[in-house]
């Protein structure tokens, strides 16, 4: 007989710590959140599994937002950054395998997207999208240009504070997340309605990639670090009988 | 006892589609023109082909036309194509995740996957078949989590263990796709009388 311990269901996802539906500063919330309670239930096999993705489907220059639609010998325009850290589980666990990828505008705040106006140029040689997997220490790295802060239009004077979206696979489907990363510094933070639909100061930092100054690439690119955190995973006891036995 | 605090979740907003699907953003040729999730099925799967279609519609009544759906399923003999499925096999030409849109212009979204089989509720008990969905849009501050299940399963969908625990009976219809011919059709609605139930997973 063999014993030991298998991957369980997640743990419970902290509502007061994500933003609630229905937030009015932010308008377009208002005619698409949900007004019933969501019925909750321990994870099945189909919340608990998920798709996994493999690192040989990506191509050399996926995580690389500097190059990977520019034109041959060319590169995108604006402050070349290296955004890096780990992607943990709440028990400060790697997760190795996460699928991220993220988008964001241009270094003028402008979108390569049918539906941005904004009067800030395109840059020809940004596409704006990139992808990455975390290594067996949950390590990712992505190297990019510093996004613009960009209006929209909600209020009549609201601006997005510089950020990056990201969206990511851990090891489950009641894992899925996405998610935005702003940048240390920025006054816009405090301003944004989209960053404040979250309740807590505290999560809002979480959210804040730091300068690091010892990951940047001398004369090429600054770093900042910026940790994700996805829902921790209860372990569950099992019995293997051998055959025979 | 100190544990991490998940990362708070931000709207995907209008713009999705650059990073999860580039080509239908017009990105074309971005990593390879292939969009992740496009193709559920890669070969000559098993079961039933079926499509599901719908809208994602929100509380005045409108489609929405910037939303992105993701599923995640079993394949046609309820096993899942991930290395935690212990109980056999899963169909090698059979993804079980598929990734759409909704339609610029009609607002519409669609799938092209099997039926799938059984998969167990933690006590043992077979579950009704069902598909685990994930819609994300601008104006949805955390993605929401729901359930298709299937209008020609009334015996096993009244034996479901989840269904079956629903206080609100009348909201059960909310889930279930309602199938002709080979088709499913699958109504999202965010808010009002028919708000679809959404699932704390
Ligand atoms: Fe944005």
């Amino acid at each position: 007989m063999t014993k030991g311990f298998k991957p369980g269901t997640f743990f419970q996802r902290d509502f007061d710590w994500h933003p609630p539906p229905l937030t009015p500063g932010y308008k377009t919330s208002i005619a698409r959140s949900p007004q019933r309670a969501r019925i909750a239930f321990d994870n099945t096999m189909t919340e608990a599994t998920g798709p996994v993705f493999g690192h040989g489907m990506l191509g050399d220059l996926d995580n690389d937002l500097t190059l990977n639609y520019a034109r041959p010998g060319q590169s995108a325009q604006g402050p070349r950054i290296i955004l890096h850290g780990h992607v943990l589980d709440q028990e400060a666990r790697p997760v190795p395998n996460a699928l991220l990828e993220c988008w964001q505008a241009n270094a003028g705040g402008r979108y390569r997207h049918k539906k941005d106006g904004y009067l800030a140029p395109l840059d020809p040689d940004f596409g704006g999208c990139g992808r990455t997997i975390t290594d067996e220490r949950g390590y990712y790295a992505i190297r990019t240009i510093q996004p613009g802060p960009y209006p929209w239009p909600n209020a009549v004077n609201d601006w997005r504070p510089a950020h990056i979206h990201f969206s990511l696979f851990g090891q489950g489907f009641a894992q899925r997340l996405i998610t935005q990363v702003y940048f240390e510094g920025d006054p816009h933070i405090a301003l944004c309605p989209i960053v404040n639909t979250i309740p807590d100061k505290a999560a809002i930092d979480t959210l804040v990639a730091k300068l690091d100054m010892n990951h940047t690439a001398p004369m090429d690119a600054r770093a900042y670090r910026m940790d994700f955190v996805l829902r921790g995973r209860r372990q569950t006891m099992f019995e293997n009988k051998m055959e025979g036995m | 006892m100190r544990y991490l605090k998940e990362s708070p979740s931000q709207t995907a907003g209008p713009y999705v589609h650059i990073g999860c699907v580039p080509s239908f953003a017009g990105l074309e040729g971005m990593y390879g023109g292939n969009d992740l999730g496009k193709s559920m099925i890669t070969g000559d799967a098993r079961g039933e082909r079926i499509t599901i279609e719908g809208h994602v519609i929100d509380g005045t009544g409108t489609p929405l036309k910037d939303a992105m759906l993701e599923i995640w399923q079993a394949d046609a003999a309820g096993l899942f194509h991930s290395p935690e499925e212990t109980r056999g096999d899963a169909d090698p030409a059979f993804t079980g995740w598929g990734r759409q849109p909704t339609d610029a212009v009609t607002g519409r979204y669609r799938f092209e996957t099997v039926k799938p089989g059984a998969v167990p509720w933690p006590d043992g008990r077979m579950q009704a078949p069902h598909i685990l969905v994930w819609i994300v849009a601008r104006g949805i501050n955390l993605g929401l989590s729901t359930r298709i299940y299937f209008s020609d399963e009334e015996s096993a969908n009244s034996a479901d263990p989840l269904l079956s625990r629903i206080e609100h009976q009348n909201r059960v219809p909310t889930l279930i796709a309602r199938r002709d011919g080979a088709t499913y059709h699958f109504d999202i609605h965010l808010q009002g009388p028919d708000e679809t139930i959404f699932f704390d997973i």
